[in-house]
Formats: C-alpha cells, structure tokens, sequence
C-alpha cells in the first residue's frame, strides 16, 4: 500500500479528477450518446402565450419522408399529469390548486413554447421538416404574463379550473404578534421590490433519449438531469405507471444545471413512452432557443416589505406581502421556492424577535418557474439587505453599525428564529469585520473621491447573509409539504486490493464531486485519491439517492459516505483483530494503519481487504467476507452557511455604464474539504448574482412573448464583465453532521446581488435614489442621472 | 437549415452567372450573418454561392489617396492591415471591435456592409468617409448606397466587390455596445476629409445616417466642445428593451465627443 501523503484529505486543494476528461473533450454527455437504430423526436411548441386549440392536423406531415410517428396529447389518455413534489397549504389549510400538467398539451396551451406535438423522425431534420408541415388552428385567447396583472379582476384565467389564477395564499409567522410590534415601533420603513426572472442558460442544452428493450420491458431514459433517482420515481409513479424496476434513468455527465435540471421535464416521459410506442430509441435534443422558452426560469417575485424600527435602530418587527409568479404550470420543486426557501430565511442574520410573511404564488402564461441557483433565499436575501440600507440611510445610522445592532450574536447559537428554522451555528460579526478589512471599506472614500477626480462615480456596498442549505431533514420537510424524503445514501465498495468505488445518490454536474467526495475517502481510509472512484448518476448502479441540489451533495451526500465508512472501518477492525490475535476493542484504525494499541503490530489496509475477499484465516462465523457497506443518511436539520459580500462599482456618468471593480466574499461555507473547488464554487455564484444584478433579465411583453429569448437580448455575463472575486472563508462548523460542513454551491448566488445594488446605489447617492431595480442596465441608470440633472436645473 | 445546393465559383463572372440565373439563390462569404439565419429557417435559399475562392475580392491596397479593400477581407485582416493602420487608423480600430475573436476571423466587410445591419459598424466607416462601393457592374457612392434597415442600392444578384476609401486627414469612432448582443447601441463615425466633414451615426436608428448639425459645427471648430452641446432629436431613433430612444439620442452626443477626441 502506497503511504498517503495528508496532502490528498480534508483540506487539500487538489486538482479536480474530472477536468482532464472534461478538458480533453472526452466528457459524455446525454447528446454524445447514441443507440442503434436510433430515431429523433422534435416537438411542435406553441407560439402564442394562450390558445384553444380547435385542431391539429398531421395528415400531410405523417407521410412526409423518414417520419415514423406524430403523438398529440390525445394519444396519451392513460398518462398522468407532471407533478409537483411539492404541495403547500392556504392560510386557511386548504390545499393549493394544483391544476393537470398533461405530458403534451390538451385542450390549451398555456405558454409560448408549450409542448403540442412530437413527432419521431429517421433524422432531426425530418422530424422538423413534419412538424412545419403539421397545421394546428389556434384560437388565441388573451394571455397575462405578470403577477400583478395575473390577479387583478378580469385577468384570464390561466387554467379553467383555477379562476382567479392563484395557486396558493400562503403566510408564515404570527400576524398578531407582528401587527403588534410595529404598533410599538419608532420608525417603520416601507419599501417594493421586485426581483426579476432569470433564465438558467447552463452550457449543455436539455437532452433525453429513451430506450425500451420488448425482451424484458424494460424502458431506459438517459437525461440531463441533477437527480436521476427523483426522475425515476416522478416519471414511473405518476406520468408512466412504470414499476423502478423496469425503468433505469441515466444522468451521465451533465453540462451545468444550476437548478434547472433538478425537475422532471415532459420531454423525459415523451421519449421514454414514444420509445415503446414504436419499439425504436427516441433522441430529444434542446436547441438554445427551446432552452430559453422551456427551461425553468428562475425568481420573479413582486414583493412590498415594512420594518419597524426601535429608537436605537434595532429591529422589531418585519411584514412581507409577495407575488410569486409560477408560470403556466407547476414545476416539480416550484411550489416550495417562495415559501419554505424564502420565507424561512427573512429573520437573515438579525435578532429581528417578529416576522410574517404572507405569499402569493400565481399562475401566469410563461414558462414554469422554480429553483436557480440558491431557489429562494437569494430572493430573502435581496429583500433583506436592500432594506437594512434603505433603513440604515432613512434613520441615519451607518450601514455597517445597524448591522452590526442587530446581528445575532456568535454565543446566541443555536438560534431559533421566528420563521421555524433553528441556526445551529454562525459567526457574523467575525465574516464581517474580516470582509470590511479585506475591501479596505474604511478606506473606501479616498477611492470615491480619487474616483470623482476622474469622473467617476464610485459605491460600495455591502450584504451579509445566511442560508439555508444541505437539504433537508425528511420529517421537517415532510411536514411542510414536501413529497418526498431529502436523506441520502453512500456505498462504499472496498476491492479486494483496497482501491474503492464509491456509489453515491448526489450528481456531479460540474461542483467537482469525482474529486471532493473521494478526498473524505482518502482523509479516513488512508487510501490514496488515485485509488478512489465515484460513480453517479445511474439507477442500475446506485441504491438510491435524491440527487444534487440546495448545495447538499457534502452536507448530506458526504455525511452518508461517512457512516458506511464508519461501518466499513468497524468490519475492518474486526478482521484485523482476527488476524492480530487481539481484541477489536485494542484495535485502532488511523489513515490505512490497523494497531493494536500500544503495540508495534500492525496490519495494512490492503491486507485488510484482501482478507476480506480471500477469507483463510477469517472469523467466518462471526462475519461475512466481503468489504462493502451502505449508508442511508437523513440530516437532523438544515446547514447554514452565512457570510459577508462587499462589492465596488463604478459607474460611467455619461452613458450609466457600471464597472465592478472589486468584489470580495467571506463566507462561512463549514469545514473546507477543498479550498482552490470552493473559491471557485464561490466565483461562479458570485457571477451569476453580478449578472442578475447588472446583465440578465427575463423579459415578457403583456402578450406573453418572451423578448429576452436569446443571447442577442438575454445578458449572460462574460468575463470582460467581472471583476476579480477575492474569495475567503470563516469557519464555524456544522454541529449536527459528522463532516461539520454547511455547503458552498448556492452562497455566492445568494450574497452577492444585494451587494452589487447597494454599491450601485451609494454611488448614485448624491442623485438621491432609493433603490433601483435589477438589472441595473446603462440605459436604467442614466435616466436616474438624468432626471437628477433635470432636478437640478429646475 | 433547409437543404440548399452548394456553388464555389473561382471569377465574379462565374459567381454572377450563378446568381442571376437564380433570383432564390445566395452569396455567402463569411456566413457570420447568414449561417444563423440558415439555421434559424428563417432563410431558404436554393443555393448557396460561396465567394471564399474569387481571388479579385481579396486583398488590401492602397492606391495614391485611396484604400482599396476587397469584399472578402475579414474584420481580422483590415484590423492587423498595416496600409490600414497607417491611412485610416480609425477603421483598422473599428474593425478589431467588431463581434468577438471567432466573428472577426471569419465576417468580411462585404458581408457586412451589403447586410447593412443598422447595429453593423463598418456602414458607419462606409458613409462616414464617404467611400465607393463598387459592385460587379458599377461603382456607388456611400450617400446612395445605404437606404435603410437591411436595405441597400445593390439589386439581386449584383455582388460587392471592393470598397475605395479616400484617406481623410483625421477620422474617429467611438460606440456604445449593447449590452447582450455586443453589436453598436449607438455609435458614431467623424471624419475631416478633403471633400469635408462628415459625422455619421449606427446603431441609434433603423439605418446609419449623417448628422448634419454635427458636420457643420465640427467644419466651424474641430472639437469636443463644439458637438458637446448638439442633441441629436430621438425622434425615429429605436428604443427597445434595452434602452429607450432618448438614452439613444443621447448616447450620440457622448459617442460624438469621444469618436473627435478619438480623431485627435
Ligand atoms: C456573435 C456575432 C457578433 C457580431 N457582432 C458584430 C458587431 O459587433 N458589429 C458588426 O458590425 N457585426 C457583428 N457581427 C456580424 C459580422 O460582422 C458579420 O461578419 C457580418 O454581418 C456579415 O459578414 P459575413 O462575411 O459573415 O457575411 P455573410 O453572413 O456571408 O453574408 C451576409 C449577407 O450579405 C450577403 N453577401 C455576402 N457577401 C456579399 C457580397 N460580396 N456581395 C453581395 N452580397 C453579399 C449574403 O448573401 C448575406 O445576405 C456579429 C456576428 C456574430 C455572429
């Protein structure tokens, strides 16, 4: 057995096991695969936000060369709505409406892109040459793309069954108490937001093929998918009737899913059933224009929010009304989004004793929306942190120190807040004065002033945070609504040379798992990372698991890994003790070493696991042979991660141009497993809240057409539009899993919008504005300074 | 993509025979506008006529007070041209800002100046030095060859093929990006050339157009100052998601000013 170098375990930054496969070009992704005699679905989407269809006819595209099949939902009775896995309750406990989600589309469409037809082709190019030549009389009805205009009387009703268009009235906290607290209160801020819809752009489009082998009826649907596991169960249980085992789901390397590929697509059940109805593999492949009108977009609230004040500046109480548009349908996880990510998470990282929050979700004629990148609590976090500064101007008292009067403090944990979730631990104080020296805030106005001299308009702004991730306790969730169980489940296969196989329920899509994972092997095994491989991402080959999302993979997935390990190393003594002659009690275990204490005998791992699997000298009667456990881990509450974001702007006064010029996180993500994939974990997150707060912007006209549908409108940030992200972390460790981590692959999404806005709005402050609303684009920011220079002449 | 039939000609003669024969067929030279459109389906040509193989359309020179650029030459080639960069310094720059690194290794400026995108920037430099376009049959000066969105004085099956530059005694070019496309928001082309000035503003409304207000002040005083107070009226001018016609407008004003401190 080689000698492991400490430098492989906890705390390494080693280099990534996957990027040489991914690199090289040799990653395989859903689209590189192909099945012999293999056929292509292309499907027919609506082009209108709202319509009746009054007909389809595909009489001339079914004879048009190299079809093989035209399916409408018509050819689909037997089949079950998509479902929600999510179901929440009314202020009055009534359920929320959940309105029939048909595979294709029946009766209506409902959005721009809404699927109507598929038809199955020799080529990808026949198939779309038919669908041209498929002719669907629609009658249009008027259609409502906004929350606030989707319930206001008169609106069209999205489904028949849901007038109105709400889907829930939902609310959380004592609104007694609160109405209460801010009879009591000195000063009460009043302010509106909104924060706009994203579309999730991950490089890889959406991809499925479906396979169905008529010898053993067995169905196979390869997908872009972030848990193939949770697939398998909606798709079999609800939308095929299929039993798991006839039907494996594959989710092999996946080009970045951000969330959006957490939930289960129609374009997985259409393939998977067109598979059997014609006895030939079914390939499905997004182009980017169907990713931007089908992909789950994100956010989208319209929130109005007061906070009561003490005379000191402490908060005593905080109201939240908002609007959470759903888009036509429910998305799998879409229904927990602005209740139990956001909601839950308004308290922040303030002592603030009162919160009620009273949500909408609302049905609209666009595209479903649901979980991206932080699902949520970016949205809490955005709210929250405008408001502090709008409060800490609007009272007078400096940002930082009115943060500072209401952190919770570090000997408070664990904290129960009054929106249900208990913080187990945190130290906001210490993230943020290490944040404040490492962006030099208190020397930041001889920048602004150094900045003015050139013309410049500098801000600096800042958002400490905390979240909730590493979802989630099954009870907890399940009480809340949620349909399934959030545990996770490790195997750890030792081979009889001792290299090990890890079979993990989590999915890697770009986080680094192949390399993270393996290292906690490496830290309590002792065996070297090269001999450690992590398998993902297939039915056939997992137990089980509920796949990669609210940055759980370490927190949840990890701490399964760690109790088969656990189990491995206690067989593992038993047989070393065996084979040393001593008792298991006398047995220690340190990194590949077996010792009976306090001795010089020892015995490798190898050794160990060769005995395993060649059991001569065995204690057979009282152990099997064999080195390979499993663990099912279910977490005793959330992880939460907690941090400080600075951010610095200047803008360009003349054409409203914003320039960030330094950015710095400090965030406590719990123990660092490895440091070089955090910072980048937290880079990446960072430039996807730099773009929702300066670039992107998901934008419906009042007919229900997407504007924004491709990157000729739609901002995606590039690199010439990000500063460098000094990233650093404070740990306080997780109390509740064995790991002591929290997750880091939602911090940077989550902290950094309100960051950016509130430096944008500094720099603006001598023009007097309150808030602007993101993205703040040139063009939005030069009307601030124009109608300030307006102002001014007048 | 519809299926198409494909032509690679070695003359103008050949590429035009192949064209006026065809009123549905196409030339391609760079394909960076007419590729995504093919893909898209919202083209459907018969055939495609590649012009990579005519020598007669390559090639930079200069010849006594004017630059001659062949319709093939990529945005690559005219920003590292040193006969570029030495006579009109302000366009071997433009073209080094058009698109990113694979656009520019691949779009021509025939390509681009017969597309007349209004976005496009090389239709500023076309106008704004008041240059010949000369095609197959005739040569057609600037301030008759663009006529608005996507339209120009080239008839079907007339090709591009060189564009004459008269060397100016000072040009400059300054533009704001959109912020998703990274095509021109509003730009601005200033040039002093021996028939005069001449101001030219892409990217703010549905076709380059000349700035009268501007050419007369910068004639009177070569200077930022003197374009600083002009307001260009947002009066036709696009606004979309991304800025309204006003911020436009006004962008042309500050684009004047940088394009003359440009200039020098
Ligand atoms: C991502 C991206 C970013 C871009 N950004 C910019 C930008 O910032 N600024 C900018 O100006 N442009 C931009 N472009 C456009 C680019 O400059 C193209 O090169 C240009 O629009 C067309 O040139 P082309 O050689 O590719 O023409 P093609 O696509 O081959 O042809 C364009 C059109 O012109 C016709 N045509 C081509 N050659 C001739 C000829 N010799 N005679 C007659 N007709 C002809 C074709 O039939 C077609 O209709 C961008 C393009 C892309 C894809």
């Amino acid at each position: 057995m080689d000698v492991v170098t400490p430098f492989e375990g906890i705390g390494a930054s080693v280099r990534r096991k996957e990027d040489l496969r991914f690199l090289s070009g040799r990653g395989q992704y859903t689209d590189d695969i192909n099945r012999p005699n293999q056929t292509y679905a292309y499907i027919l989407r609506s082009p209108h936000a709202h319509a009746r269809i009054a007909g389809i006819d595909f009489a001339a595209a079914r004879s048009m060369p190299g079809v093989v099949a035209i399916f409408t939902g018509a050819d689909m009775p037997d089949l079950g709505g998509i479902p929600c896995g999510w179901q929440i309750h009314n202020k009055d406990g009534s359920p929320m409406a959940e309105p029939m989600h048909p595979v294709l589309a029946v009766g209506k469409v409902r959005f721009v892109g809404d699927a109507v037809a598929v038809v199955i082709a020799e080529s990808r190019t026949q198939a779309k040459d038919a669908a041209e030549a498929i002719n669907v009389d629609y009658d249009v009805l008027p259609a409502v793309a906004g929350v606030e205009a989707a319930i206001a009387p008169g609106a069209p009703n999205v489904h028949d069954d849901v007038p109105g268009n709400v889907c829930y009235d939902w609310h959380i906290g004592d609104s007694a108490v609160n109405a209460t607290a801010f009879a009591g209160a000195s000063k009460v801020i009043e302010f509106d937001l909104v924060n706009n819809r994203l579309v999730p752009n991950a490089m890889e489009p959406r991809a499925a093929i479906g396979d169905f082998d008529r010898t053993t009826d067995e169905y196979t649907l390869f997908t872009t998918s972030q848990n193939p596991h949770v697939i398998r169960l909606l798709m079999g249980a609800f939308v095929l009737h299929l039993p798991e085992h006839k039907l494996r789901v594959v989710a092999p390397d996946v080009g970045g899913g951000f969330g959006s590929k957490i939930f289960h697509y129609a374009e997985e059940a259409i393939v998977t059933w067109a598979a059997g109805k014609v006895c030939r593999p079914v390939k499905w492949t997004a182009d980017r224009t169907e990713s931007f009108l089908t992909d789950a977009h994100g956010r989208d609230h319209v929130t109005k929010a007061r906070l009561a004040l003490d005379a000191n500046g402490k908060f005593l109480a905080l109201h939240v009304q908002t609007l959470a548009n759903m888009g036509a349908y429910l998305s799998t996880f879409a229904t927990s989004v602005p209740t139990y990510l956001y909601a839950t998470l308004l308290s922040g990282v303030y002592t603030t004793p009162t919160v009620y929050a009273e949500v909408k979700a609302v049905f609209t004629n666009t595209v479903p929306v649901d979980a991206y990148r932080g699902a949520g609590r970016p949205e809490a976090t955005f709210l929250l942190e405008r408001l502090v500064d709008v409060a800490a101007r609007e009272t007078g008292i400096d940002r930082v120190e009115i943060r500072r009067r209401n952190f919770i403090p570090a000997d408070a944990f664990p904290y129960q807040t009054p929106v249900a979730l208990q913080y187990d631990s945190g130290d906001y104080k210490a993230t943020l004065d290490m944040g404040l020296e490492a962006a030099g805030w208190a020397e930041f106005e001889q920048r602004r002033a150094e900045a003015k001299a050139r013309g410049k308009l500098r801000g600096i702004g800042i958002s400490t945070y905390v979240e909730a991730c590493g979802i989630a306790p099954s009870a907890v969730v399940g009480s809340l609504g949620a349909r399934a169980g959030l545990y996770e489940v490790g195997t750890i296969r030792v081979h009889p040379t001792g290299s090990v196989t890890v079979l993990t329920g989590t999915h890697s899509h770009g986080q680094g798992h192949e390399t993270t994972l393996a290292q906690l092997v490496t830290d309590r095994l002792g065996v070297p990372l090269a001999q450690v491989d992590i398998v993902h991402g297939d039915t056939a080959k997992i137990p089980f698991g509920m796949g990669t999302y609210g940055s759980r993979s370490l927190a949840v997935g990890g701490s399964a890994m760690v109790k088969a390990m656990d189990k491995i190393v206690m067989k593992a003594r038993k047989i070393a003790a065996h084979l040393m002659e001593a008792s298991v009690e006398d047995v220690e275990f340190d990194r590949g070493t077996f010792r009976v204490a306090g001795t010089d005998k020892t015995k490798s791992w190898g050794e160990i696991a060769l005995t395993a699997y060649v059991p001569h000298n065995y204690p057979i009667e009282e152990l099997e042979p064999g080195l390979d456990e499993t663990a099912f881990y279910d977490p005793k509450n959330f992880t939460y991660p907690g941090g400080c974001h600075i951010c610095e702007v200047e803008i360009e006064p003349e054409t409203g141009q914003v320039t960030v010029v330094n950015f710095t996180a400090v965030d406590d993500v719990g123990r660092v497993i490895n440091p070089m994939i955090v910072e980048g974990q937290v880079q990446g997150g960072v430039c996807q809240g730099i773009g929702q707060a300066l670039l992107e912007s998901a934008i419906y006209d009042e007919n229900g057409q997407l504007l924004s549908a491709s990157f000729m409108d739609y901002q995606m940030p590039r690199a010439e539009d990000l500063p460098p992200v000094s990233v650093a972390t404070h740990t306080t460790l997780c109390t509740h899993n064995p790991l002591g981590v929290k997750g880091c692959g939602e911090v940077g999404a989550i902290g950094s919008p309100p960051a950016v806005i509130n430096a944008v709005v500094d720099a603006l402050k001598e023009y007097g504005v309150r808030h602007i609303e993101m993205p703040a684009t040139p063009a939005k920011i030069w009307n601030i300074i124009n109608a300030g220079h307006k102002l001014a002449a007048e | 993509m519809y299926d198409f039939a494909y032509h690679k000609p070695t003359s103008v003669a050949d590429a035009v025979k192949i064209l006026s024969a065809d009123p549905d067929a196409r030339p391609i030279s760079g394909g960076q506008t007419l590729l995504p459109a093919l893909k898209h389906r919202l083209n459907k040509p018969t055939s495609v006529v590649d012009l990579s193989g005519i020598a007669e359309l390559k090639g930079i020179k200069r010849n006594g007070d004017t630059l001659v650029i062949g319709a093939l030459a990529k945005h690559v080639e005219v920003s590292n041209s040193p006969e570029v960069k030495a006579a009109i310094p302000a366009l071997a720059m433009m073209a080094g800002t058009i698109g990113d690194t694979q656009v520019r290794n691949r779009g021509t400026i025939g390509g681009s100046v017969a597309n007349n995108d209004p976005a496009a920037d090389y239709p500023s430099a076309v106008l704004g030095l008041g240059a010949t376009v000369v095609t197959d049959k005739r040569r057609i000066a600037a301030d008759d060859f663009f006529q608005g969105m996507f339209t120009t004085a080239l008839e079907p099956g007339e090709l591009l093929v060189a564009i004459e530059f008269p060397i100016p005694e000072k040009a400059g070019y300054a533009k704001m990006r959109n912020p998703a496309s990274r095509y021109v928001m509003a730009g601005v082309f200033v040039a002093k050339t021996t028939s005069g000035v001449r101001v030219v503003v892409n990217g703010a409304g549905p076709g380059v157009f000349r700035q009268a207000e501007m050419e007369k002040a910068l004639s009177a005083s070569w200077s930022e100052a003197a374009v600083a107070g002009i307001k260009q009226s947002a009066d036709g001018l696009n606004g979309d998601i991304h800025g309204s016609a006003e911020y436009r407008a006004h962008l042309v004003t500050v684009m004047a000013k940088r394009a003359v401190a440009a200039a020098g």
